[in-house]
């Protein structure tokens, strides 16, 4: 395939979300001339911006960082879908080469009963951050740890803790579900943490810790349908899901039928 | 100014240990009693704070995006580096602290460096305890991978995502420490101001991203860790929101500016493809492990397709003057050599402005040899966002790439303690200065960063703790806090109230260009001195015709980019004024009046120190002081990687 020039340009128009704190919002309809196929689907939004302030009006807030799909940060739901159209891509990396010329773009922010809309585009996702203060952890005090070689980690075991662990916490699973449900991201947590020999002294308590924490942040609960899956940009499987049902079931039976995990006189 | 770098006495690998033996303590039943401010959340800062939260501090971090996790060194790629020597090819802490010496055109502090590589191994050893998934080879030790400038494979990584993988643990770490209550955590909050009580930092400005509030903060300590300046360029790897203005507002409060013409052009890196670019991104140097730079051996040749043009006539370029580095010479010779191919006419790719600016780095031979699915395992991620960004294969052609600004090895100016000229402010990471001198090797950020932030902060920081005692914390409403404060909102309603007609993107655009124009890749007097009077202007146009729409109250994205535009439009002038100043070539400066036929030539007799900028006043020129740089143990020579 040639390379895309930037000579080959759409004309869009774009219906965005405008809302302030507080108060309901409402799309609102723009045309875009001259967006080049080769600019990436944040740098249409920054040429619309560019174009609301050179009219004198606001530009739209959205989430957005790194801009090479790693920090997590961009966050719209385009035509519908988390990211757009393209699998395993972020906003930030899909670009207007997979649009048409004419075509009617619509943005919205994540749709999530526990991510409220703080303006426009921008969400407040600070549950996910929440589950990981719960339990996301090892604990190991700096300076402590014992020289790495020493815990050999079969390859296959740290391939697939890799798998789980490359997640960047951008909530496109939770705004994918019918139930708002944040399983996906835990479920890649618990995974990447409870299968390495590192983990193991604290995989009980942080399974149980942040499933608590998930409930209290008000996601909802998985009922399989797999949404989430088909719209992580990251490509992270419903096996995770399998696998903190899993840990969560083991984590409660061994509190149940275990001494060791119970609260005890002198504290945990 | 005073730029005593406090260097221990003693022998060069005894000093780190010596030190610390000799640093203060603090009771740690009197921790909790102390205050301590930490801006930014990436390795360096995201550590810090996690380890002294640990140790029993109290601490506020802050950072302007909606989360600790998110901070741009997550978007490190290749690895990290560190003296294991488990290859049992002849690494030693010694080695690397040569190698990184000799990267950095021995333009970095002996000493500093040293205990950079030393702290390396303990960095992965920690690492791997928070569960941090690095590779391994299937006997279940870790695997390592070789990166530019070494000639030792030392490099430890997660796939194509060491540095996310990196900033998960510190933020694992720093989030238990918010879970338990000794960190407390601002996010979507930018400092706009440090505010200095009886010549000691005690605190900070900040404005809430959220509601727009601009509030003060006061601390018994203040500790930056908010990254490079890259930004000033307008187009470079860094994140959207990367910025100069904490550690700009530092300076223009008293901290050093040191070395800020140390830019580090990254060689690897897509190519520019059109005018709404906002955002370049950087295809890890691991890549150059398995793949070849070359270009058309005549221009003629130079618009076929690649797999029509006949081994005879391609020319691996680095190959071919660097034979005994070939591919994998450090970045800034690197980046140099694909700019002068392309000079030639010798550029690849669709032309931008009637240039073709762009160098293949071709996977056919390794893929022959290894086949793809060893590729697909090395690379896969950066091959797949390749596609996504060029829609190419770069399993079935070259990868298209030129050099791009990447990293800052400038900063604030920071002592053996990493303190900075200003009593109780601490920098960390990209921030400060110290460890890369005129050019940064591969994988030696993260190492910087880890080191710094779990290591050197939480020992120094708890030192000046000791000696400044209990008594020190002003109240948060105090004179200078008031004073401050007015400072910022003044900025902000001058700044709304110009209404003219250009936006701050426009002007950060124009600012971009003549930066990367005249003090980017290759420098020199008469084009440096136009793009200092340039940027005067443009300083001036803006302060008179900047248009910010959207007001103050609550989430203000315009504001916020015309303030970080404002202070790189005063940042990019001393920049280029110290590229100026400094006649001679290294590392990534490169000046065209001074070389051997290409190759930097430095002028030790000259200019064998830091050079640090101290803030006169508005209006005024900085003041230029020199640190000089005293090598008890390497001899200075001539950097050759042929």
């Amino acid at each position: 395939m040639a390379a895309d020039t930037p000579d080959r340009t759409l004309r869009l128009k774009l219906r965005v979300w405008r809302q302030r704190a507080g108060s309901p919002g409402a799309f609102e309809e723009h045309e875009l001339a001259a967006v080049p196929v080769t600019a990436s689907f944040l740098e249409m939004m920054d040429m619309l911006n560019e174009q609301l302030v050179r009219q004198g009006r606001e530009a739209f807030a959205f989430d957005h960082d790194c801009r090479e799909g790693i920090c997590g940060m961009c966050s719209m739901t385009i035509n519908g879908m988390p990211h757009g159209p393209i699998p395993g891509v972020t906003t930030c990396q899909l670009h207007m080469r997979n649009f048409r010329d004419g075509e009617t773009i619509t943005v919205e922010p994540w749709r999530a009963r526990a991510f409220p809309v703080l303006k426009d585009l921008v969400v407040d996702r600070s549950g996910f951050d929440r589950v990981i203060q719960a339990g996301g952890f090892i604990t190991v005090r700096t300076g402590s740890a014992p020289e790495a070689n020493n815990t050999p980690v079969p390859k296959t075991v740290s391939d697939e803790a890799m798998d789980a662990a490359e997640c960047i916490g951008c909530g496109a699973c939770v705004a994918s579900c019918k139930n708002g449900s944040a399983m996906l991201f835990v479920g890649a947590k618990v995974t990447h943490l409870s299968i390495l020999p590192q983990g193991q002294p604290e995989r009980e308590r942080r399974a149980l810790a942040m499933v608590k924490a998930m409930d209290e942040a008000g996601f909802g609960n998985c009922t399989n349908y797999g949404e989430c899956q088909a719209h992580c940009p990251k490509s992270i499987t419903l096996d995770v899901i399998a696998r903190l049902n899993r840990e969560y079931v083991r984590a409660r039976v061994k509190e149940f039928f275990s001494t060791t995990g119970k609260p005890r006189k002198g504290g945990d | 100014m005073n730029l005593d770098a406090k260097i221990p006495a003693g022998p060069l690998a005894d000093k780190w240990a010596n030190h610390k033996a000799k640093l203060r303590l603090v009771n740690p039943a009197n921790r909790c009693k102390y205050h301590v401010i930490v801006v930014g959340s990436g390795l360096a800062g995201g550590a810090a704070a996690a380890t002294l939260g640990e140790l029993g501090y109290q601490v506020s971090c802050f950072c302007y995006q909606d989360s600790p996790r998110r901070a741009h060194s997550i978007a490190a790629q290749g690895g990290i580096n560190a003296a294991k020597n488990y290859q049992n090819d002849g690494d030693s802490a010694r080695r690397l602290f040569l190698d990184t010496i000799k990267g950095g055109d021995y333009r970095a502090r002996e000493a500093n460096v040293y205990r950079l590589a030393q702290l390396s191994t303990s960095i992965v050893d920690q690492c791997v305890a928070q569960g941090v998934p690095f590779a391994r080879e299937y006997g279940g030790l870790l695997a390592n991978r070789s990166f530019g400038g070494a000639q030792v494979s030392r490099t430890f990584y997660a796939r194509g995502q060491t540095g996310q993988q990196l900033l998960l643990g510190a933020y694992s770490a720093l989030s238990r420490q918010i879970g338990l209550g000794s960190v407390r955590m601002h996010p979507r909050h930018e400092m706009l101001d440090v505010v200095l009580v009886g010549g000691h930092a005690k605190g900070i400005i900040t404005r809430d991203l959220v509601t727009g509030e601009v509030k003060a903060h006061s601390a018994d300590a203040v500790v930056l860790c908010t990254g490079g300046y890259g930004n000033v360029f307008y187009l470079s790897t860094n994140a959207q929101g990367c910025n100069v203005t904490a550690t700009w507002r530092a300076h223009r409060r008293g901290a050093g500016f040191a070395n800020p013409c140390y830019t580090q052009i990254h060689p690897t890196c897509i190519p520019v493809h059109g005018e709404d670019q906002a955002k370049l991104t950087l295809m890890s140097e691991s890549l150059r492990n398995d793949g070849r730079v070359w270009v058309p051996k005549v221009a003629a040749d130079c618009g076929r397709p690649p797999a029509d043009i006949p081994e005879e006539r391609r020319d691996y370029f680095l190959e071919r003057k660097y034979p005994s580095y070939g591919n994998l010479a450090p970045r800034d010779i690197a980046s140099r050599a694909a700019k002068e191919a392309c000079d030639e006419g010798r550029g690849v790719g669709p032309a931008v402005d009637g240039k073709r600016l762009g160098v293949y780095l071709d996977f056919s031979a390794s893929i022959a040899r290894l086949g793809e699915g060893v590729i697909r395992e090395r690379y896969g991620n950066l091959f797949d966002m390749y596609e996504n960004i060029t829609g190419e294969n770069a399993y079935r052609q070259p990868m298209r790439i030129f050099p791009a600004v990447h990293y800052t090895m400038g900063g604030l100016w920071v002592d053996y303690n990493l303190q900075s000229t200003i009593p109780g402010l601490f920098v960390g990471g990209e921030a400060n200065f110290s460890d890369h001198g005129a050019n940064r090797l591969g994988a030696s950020a993260l190492m910087q960063g880890l080191a710094d932030g779990y290591f050197v902060l939480p020992t120094t920081v708890a030192d000046y703790l000791a000696g400044v005692g209990l008594a020190g914390r002003p109240s948060s409403d105090g004179p200078e806090f008031r004073a401050a404060l007015k400072d910022v909102n003044d900025r902000v309603a001058r700044v709304l109230s110009i209404n003219g007609n250009r936006t701050a993107r426009s002007y950060h655009k124009e600012l971009g260009r003549i930066v990367w124009d005249r003090c980017g890749m290759a420098r020199d007097r008469a084009g440096l001195e136009r793009a200092i009077a340039d940027i005067r202007g443009l300083r001036e146009d803006f302060w008179r015709n900047v248009r910010v729409t959207g007001g103050a109250d609550g989430l203000a994205p315009e504001l916020e980019r015309a303030g970080r535009v404002a202070d790189f439009l005063e940042f990019g002038e001393l920049m280029c004024r110290d590229a100026l100043e400094r006649e001679e070539s290294c590392g990534g400066h490169f000046r065209t009046e001074h070389q051997d036929a290409g190759e930097a030539r430095r002028d030790d007799g000259r200019f064998a120190h830091v050079a640090v900028w101290e803030w006169q006043g508005a209006g005024a020129a900085q003041r230029r002081h020199e640190e000089p740089l005293r090598y008890e143990e390497v001899q200075f020579s001539t950097r050759s990687y042929k």
